[in-house]
């Protein structure tokens, strides 16, 4: 099994040459590409962050029917494959759909634009930030939230003051996830935003386009890919243990901050 | 102060359904577990919304259903250190102190917290983390803590369950004669009779939501009303 989880990744390092990396990076297609994907899925992940959060913490402190039904509908676009995704967003914001009337009397075109880009990763990453974000604020004890009510804080302070900082390490790895998923992005983006260089492309389509005609650059893209990936998942992994060790060995060692 | 509380709170499967008063002098609080002890602590910070009843605290009401008369736990000015001392985990033990008294500047009120912590014995105490502290210092921080606000009365509970004897004997030496040299009034929920004992409190026996008994420890000892309370002041010394 490992071996077949890592085979690929390996031949994918082991079969690019310097050379061939510094022909693809500098493929025409990559530059606009690897903008278009950094502005889209920081935006998207800006979305998710600030959308989800509120989402999350009220899962994580309601009960009943109405959490589960949520819970569904946020995990649902794990599930739906991405070409689902992308023909259900053209369902919602194309010309001929649900929205398609009122979006166009606004004179709003969503579909094969930069929007479109941002609003298939949106769907596709924000189930990763909310789950992980509602696990890390039920693991908060909700005695601190309630210790620090009772000394004087609202409801929101508790939550900005207590309950965030925290759930911030569950937050940060939900961030890193989400962004990795939106970064990788392609079924639904192809689809709903379509693949145009320079404007809708990012470097999962790049790669795509690039495959068609030249096999160099679409590996020298795929590897810039997977080393973005790399270091998020490294990321993801180390600095949440780095961040306990240090906050629990400060404590005694630093010197005492003066007011 | 007189405090009086009258509640009848549903939270799942317990039902809760207390009268209970007190002054100056402490009250002890006991019971087998699950009886309802720390959701009554709970309710009377603001945590539960009772379902009748009233929570007087002298001449202020904290909660009156009748009158709809409800305050946030952030202005009933209740004192609370849960079990395990609720210290906040991501904050210095100064900060922790200083985390009450949002109202004050930031100098100010570390400063306040600082000579809260003087008065514990624990200015030594005030750049580490809750983290590294032992139980007997985490309850003084706690305490400190609880009493930056001013509170009106202070709810305990099981403050000293998790220490080993001697910090046990000291906090509650040290407890006993806080509370009584402040005449600040405290609700103490506790698993040892010698608790009881030293805090010299009135006691209310809580059990299955309600309560089975109250009085001196003396009359609770001499005339049980359940082998419950039977059981607890079994071989004390009143």
């Amino acid at each position: 099994m490992l071996g077949l989880l890592a085979l690929p990744v390996v031949a994918l390092v082991l079969g690019a040459t310097p050379a061939d990396l510094e022909a693809g990076l500098a493929h025409p297609l990559f530059g606009p590409a690897l903008w278009r994907t950094a502005q889209t899925s920081l935006v998207s992940l800006g979305e998710v962050i600030a959308l989800g959060t509120p989402l999350a913490w009220w899962l994580a402190n309601s009960d009943g029917r109405g959490r589960r039904l949520v819970e569904l509908l946020v995990d649902l676009p794990i599930v739906l494959p991405p070409a689902v995704v992308g023909i259900a967003l053209l369902q919602a914001f194309g010309r001929q759909g649900l929205l398609g009337g009122q979006l166009e009397a606004m004179g709003v075109q969503i579909p094969f634009s930069v929007t479109a880009v941002v609003l298939a990763q949106i769907m596709v990453s924000a189930p990763f930030y909310i789950q992980s974000a509602a696990a890390a604020f039920r693991g908060v004890n909700p005695d601190l939230l309630l210790v620090a009510r009772t000394l004087g804080q609202s409801r929101l302070g508790a939550l900005l003051r207590v309950g965030l900082p925290l759930a911030l390490p569950g937050l940060l790895s939900g961030a890193a996830l989400a962004w990795a998923r939106a970064l990788g992005e392609f079924g639904a983006t192809l689809l709903f935003a379509g693949n145009l260089p320079g404007a809708t492309q990012t470097l999962p389509l790049a790669i795509y386009t690039a495959l068609e005609s030249d096999v160099r650059a679409a590996l020298a893209i795929a590897l810039v890919l997977a080393g973005i990936s790399v270091v998020l998942l490294f990321g993801l992994r180390i600095l949440p243990g780095v961040w306990r060790a240090r906050a629990s060995l400060s404590g005694t060692h630093e010197p005492e901050q003066q007011p | 102060m007189n405090w009086a509380l009258s509640l009848r709170l549903r939270l799942g499967a317990l039902e809760l359904d207390v009268d209970l008063e007190g002054d100056a002098r402490p009250v002890a609080l006991v019971g087998p577990n699950g009886a309802g002890k720390t959701t009554l602590l709970r309710t009377i910070v603001g945590a539960h919304r009772p379902d009748s009843g009233r929570i007087q605290m002298g001449d202020l009401s904290v909660f009156d259903a009748r009158s709809g008369i409800d305050l946030p736990p952030e202005q009933r000015r209740i004192g609370y250190v849960p079990q395990g001392y609720g210290l906040f985990p991501h904050l210095r033990v100064l900060d922790n102190v200083a985390f009450g008294r949002p109202d004050l500047p930031r100098a100010e009120r570390r400063e306040m917290a600082r000579e809260m912590l003087k008065d514990m014995g624990c200015e030594h105490l005030t750049a580490r983390r809750p983290t590294t502290l032992s139980g007997g210092e985490m309850q003084r921080v706690a305490l400190a803590r609880a009493l930056m606000v001013g509170p009106r009365m202070l709810l305990l509970d099981e403050p000293l369950s998790a220490l080993d004897a001697v910090a046990r004997r000291a906090l509650r030496a040290y407890l006993t004669d806080y509370l009584r040299s402040r005449k600040l009034p405290a609700l103490v929920v506790t698993h040892d009779a010698r608790d009881v004992v030293a805090l010299d409190a009135r006691v209310y026996v809580v059990e299955d939501g309600r309560i089975s008994q109250s009085g001196t420890i003396e009359a609770l000892t001499e005339a049980p009303a359940t082998p419950f309370v039977a059981a607890f002041f079994h071989g004390t010394v009143a």
